[in-house]
């Protein structure tokens, strides 16, 4: 029987193939139980082999993975509870990003981001633009541009004042402002 | 003639003292036989010399303070005095298997109950081995109630079906009614609730806990009429959908007595400390949603809220509780001795933090997310721990990065050495860390190990498990609830039938290599009351090895097992009071009896079985 130990292991294995060859082959007849690979599934995993193992990882398992009826054993009731709290956090928290004077605008999931640093990093990426230091009492000094968002109010909020995580569920939109509006909004209340 | 004047202050151990005393001065050797200790023996014992000193009324007076129903089948068996004398003043009725017994048996023997806890079906039809429309269906047994029981004040039911109908039935049928309590049960919905709180006008209890319940919106809790004012618990946390916020608060604040209240997730933080000001004498607290963005005086109000339930000892909900709103907490957690966490996915830190505060604990249930640096928190700020439940956030991931190792459970007991129940789910494990981990608390009563992966073996060494489970049962003698898990051979149910002397619940997965491993278990431990077996190897010759043993016992479930159809009709004939019943897999070879239950019953076998289930 596979154990979870194999499948590490194969992941480390030292082997001699032309680069770029596809892992995925390997991680779908590794995981585990019952259920052949199909074709389907090893072209799927495929397109995944890239991302992080973890997410393959979960790919390939939901799809082969024989969950064992009743196991391991957990109620129903907390069962479903849990699933309804991962199927929210891997729907992904995708916000749109607007930026003054900018033609289109673009999306961000914000789940992907473990602070602010990442978040504004980020944008100053997608953006070509930089946005400088966040201070309490300045905003972002040393920059024309300040990142702001939309909260659930409505209300137009300088990023940066609120912990992370109240940041997180609250902002309903990004919007990147630049020029004398951006000043304004650096103002310490 | 003597007379005893009995204080009512008469220690209950004194007064047990006492009857076996009296007991045993006129047991008749005949009975002693009987070592079958379940209160559903319709058998009345045959008369005997009744010297017993003492008028019918002092036995009775003594009988009725007798509440174990354990005691009560033991006192019952002396003579038919005594036997009479017990009938009639059991006032409680516990049944854990509804099929052991009929209605009609019970109200024969029991003229006076006022409270019944019922259970149905078998304990894996909790993890859903067992298809619907099974049985254990209450509506029969309300049915004799009415007629037998008018003054019925409570019911509990586990592992039961009910129907709206049967709840409707049950709201009208007892004036005196106070107490419905509903765990694990299915078949009904919103609408029954609705019923209950219609027409039970001095309803003191309504505990509904992780139900297969239809929710048809939250109208139940507004149909509590405007004069009820005597609730003292109210559990509807396993409830999705809103109630009417305003109705809640309205029935808080006239139920001055209420001290058990858990609310469900649609009731937000600053709606919580609005019922918290209304009930600071709350006993036990199941919050609502654990976020939501709060202004500073919010905040400063629930803090303030929470600091004033002085006598808060149980806490549960905290939903999605992060960080940012736990520290609310603090000030109530000094009196806390329940804390459960297992719906909240805190992280180490944060279960650390609140585990600071909260040093008079005694049990408590976390997710797998705190991780083993959460447990080691645990470790060194709970000496007081009785109790551990650690619940997999996510029971199919298979990375072994997630969740608790042995390391965790390691800490708690080096840290709680009055541990004696855990249940925990981890992905990995080592005979050497299950030994210490005896070694340092030798008083587990619940030994429940769930390693997720089927069949998993010692991951440093790659043994089986058997030395740890070996370890368990040899150190812990009074171990009375065992679940093993990981790679296991006959050697590890050899240790449990040499060592587990007390041992009453017994639940093996993936587990064995023989019929050796089940013979074991049914030939050495001597109090083994239910066994619950799924896929393992065992056959034939195993289930028919425990023969004399099953009258003994309350129940046996064999799932995914290597029994024929042959052995279980075998067993059926040789013992007509069990009750021996199959079902069977769609597609599976007609020899192989899947899914064996067994039991056994003075109601001979079920009338009301349906298609699926084949009574042998």
């Amino acid at each position: 029987m596979a154990h979870e130990n194999e499948l590490n292991l194969k992941a480390t294995e030292l082997r001699l193939g032309l680069p770029g060859t596809d892992e995925s082959e390997d991680m779908v007849s590794i995981a585990k139980n019952n259920k052949r690979a199909s074709p389907e599934s090893v072209e799927d995993s495929g397109s995944k082999a890239n991302s992080a193992a973890k997410s393959g990882d979960h790919e390939t398992s939901s799809a082969s993975k024989a969950q064992i009826v009743g196991w391991p054993p957990v109620r129903s009731y907390r069962k479903n509870n849990l699933q309804s709290k991962k199927a929210e956090s891997e729907s992904g928290m995708y916000v749109k990003v607007s930026m003054d004077g900018a033609p289109y605008l673009r999306k961000v999931d914000l789940k992907v981001y473990n602070g602010y640093p990442e978040l504004l990093m980020a944008l100053e990426n997608m953006f070509k633009l930089s946005i400088g230091e966040y201070s309490e009492r300045e905003g972002y000094e040393g920059s024309e541009y300040a990142p702001a968002y939309e909260d659930k109010d409505g209300d137009l909020m300088l990023v940066g004042d609120v912990p992370w995580d109240m940041f997180m569920s609250s902002c309903k939109r990004l919007r990147i402002m630049r020029g004398s509006e951006a000043k304004g909004l650096g103002c310490a209340v | 003639m003597q007379v005893v004047w009995l204080s009512s202050s008469l220690a209950l151990r004194d007064l047990q003292a006492f009857i076996l005393h009296s007991c045993s001065m006129q047991m008749d050797p005949k009975l002693k036989k009987t070592k079958d200790s379940s209160s559903n023996s319709a058998n009345s014992p045959d008369s005997t010399h009744s010297s017993f000193p003492f008028p019918d009324e002092v036995l009775e007076r003594v009988l009725s303070l007798l509440h174990s129903h354990k005691d009560r089948s033991s006192v019952s068996l002396v003579c038919k005095d005594w036997y009479n004398a017990e009938r009639w003043t059991r006032t409680k009725l516990f049944i854990g298997n509804c099929y052991s017994v009929s209605p009609e048996i019970v109200a024969r023997r029991f003229p006076r109950i006022k409270s019944v806890t019922l259970k149905g079906k078998p304990r894996f039809s909790d993890f859903n081995l067992v298809p619907q429309y099974w049985g254990a269906d209450v509506h029969s047994w309300l049915v004799m109630f009415a007629k037998v029981y008018p003054f019925l004040e409570e019911l509990r039911l586990k592992r039961m079906t009910l129907s709206d109908e049967s709840l409707k039935f049950l709201a009208t049928s007892f004036p005196g009614f106070k107490a419905l309590s509903l765990l694990s049960c299915d078949g009904f919905s919103t609408d029954g609730l609705k019923a209950i709180a219609t027409h039970c006008k001095n309803l003191t209890e309504l505990d509904i806990q992780e139900n297969g319940i239809d929710d048809f919106g939250g109208g139940w809790l507004s149909s509590f009429s405007e004069n009820c004012s005597s609730l003292e618990v109210l559990n509807f946390a396993s409830l999705s959908s809103d109630v009417s916020f305003d109705a809640l608060e309205k029935l808080v604040r006239r139920c001055k007595s209420l001290r058990i209240l858990k609310v469900n997730k649609s009731i937000s933080l600053d709606q919580l400390q609005q019922l918290l000001v209304h009930a600071p004498q709350l006993i036990e607290l199941g919050t609502g949603s654990f976020q939501q963005e709060l202004t500073p005086w919010q905040y400063e109000d629930l803090e303030t809220a929470f600091s004033n339930c002085k006598n808060l000892q149980a806490l549960s909900g905290l939903w999605e509780a992060t960080s940012l709103h736990l520290p609310v907490l603090y000030a109530a957690c000094a009196s806390l001795t329940f804390l459960n966490l297992s719906y909240a996915a805190l992280q180490s830190g944060e279960l650390a933090k609140l585990v600071a505060h909260s040093p008079n604990l005694r049990r408590l249930w976390v997710l797998d997310t705190v991780g083993d640096k959460g447990l080691e928190a645990v470790g060194s700020s709970c000496p007081l721990l009785e109790e551990l439940r650690v619940f997999p956030a996510d029971p199919y991931e298979l990375d072994l990065h997630h969740g608790v190792t042995e390391a965790g459970f390691l800490a708690v007991s080096h840290g709680c050495r009055k541990l004696h129940y855990v249940l925990y789910f981890c992905r990995q494990m080592t005979n050497a860390a299950v030994a210490t981990i005896v070694l340092n608390c030798p008083d587990f009563t619940h030994f429940r190990l769930c390693i997720m992966n089927p069949g998993e073996p010692d991951y440093l060494t790659n043994e089986p498990m058997d030395e740890a489970f070996g370890a368990v049962v040899k150190t812990c003698t009074n171990l009375r609830r065992l679940a093993v898990s990981g790679l296991l051979t006959d050697l590890t149910f050899k240790y449990i039938g040499k060592y587990a002397k007390n041992l009453e619940t017994l639940s093996v997965a993936f587990a064995g290599s023989s019929d050796r491993g089940m013979q074991c278990v049914l030939q050495g431990c001597p109090k083994l009351r239910k066994l619950e077996i799924r896929d393992s190897p065992f056959g034939n010759a195993a289930l028919l090895s425990g023969v004399e043993k099953y009258e003994t016992m309350r129940s046996l479930w064999m799932s995914a097992c290597n029994v024929t159809m042959s052995a279980c009709r075998l067993l059926a004939k040789d013992m007509p009071r069990l009750n021996v019943e199959v079902m069977r897999d769609e597609g599976s070879d007609d020899r192989q009896a899947d899914k064996v239950y067994v039991y056994r019953s003075v109601a001979g076998p079920r009338r009301d079985a349906p298609p699926f289930v084949l009574s042998l």
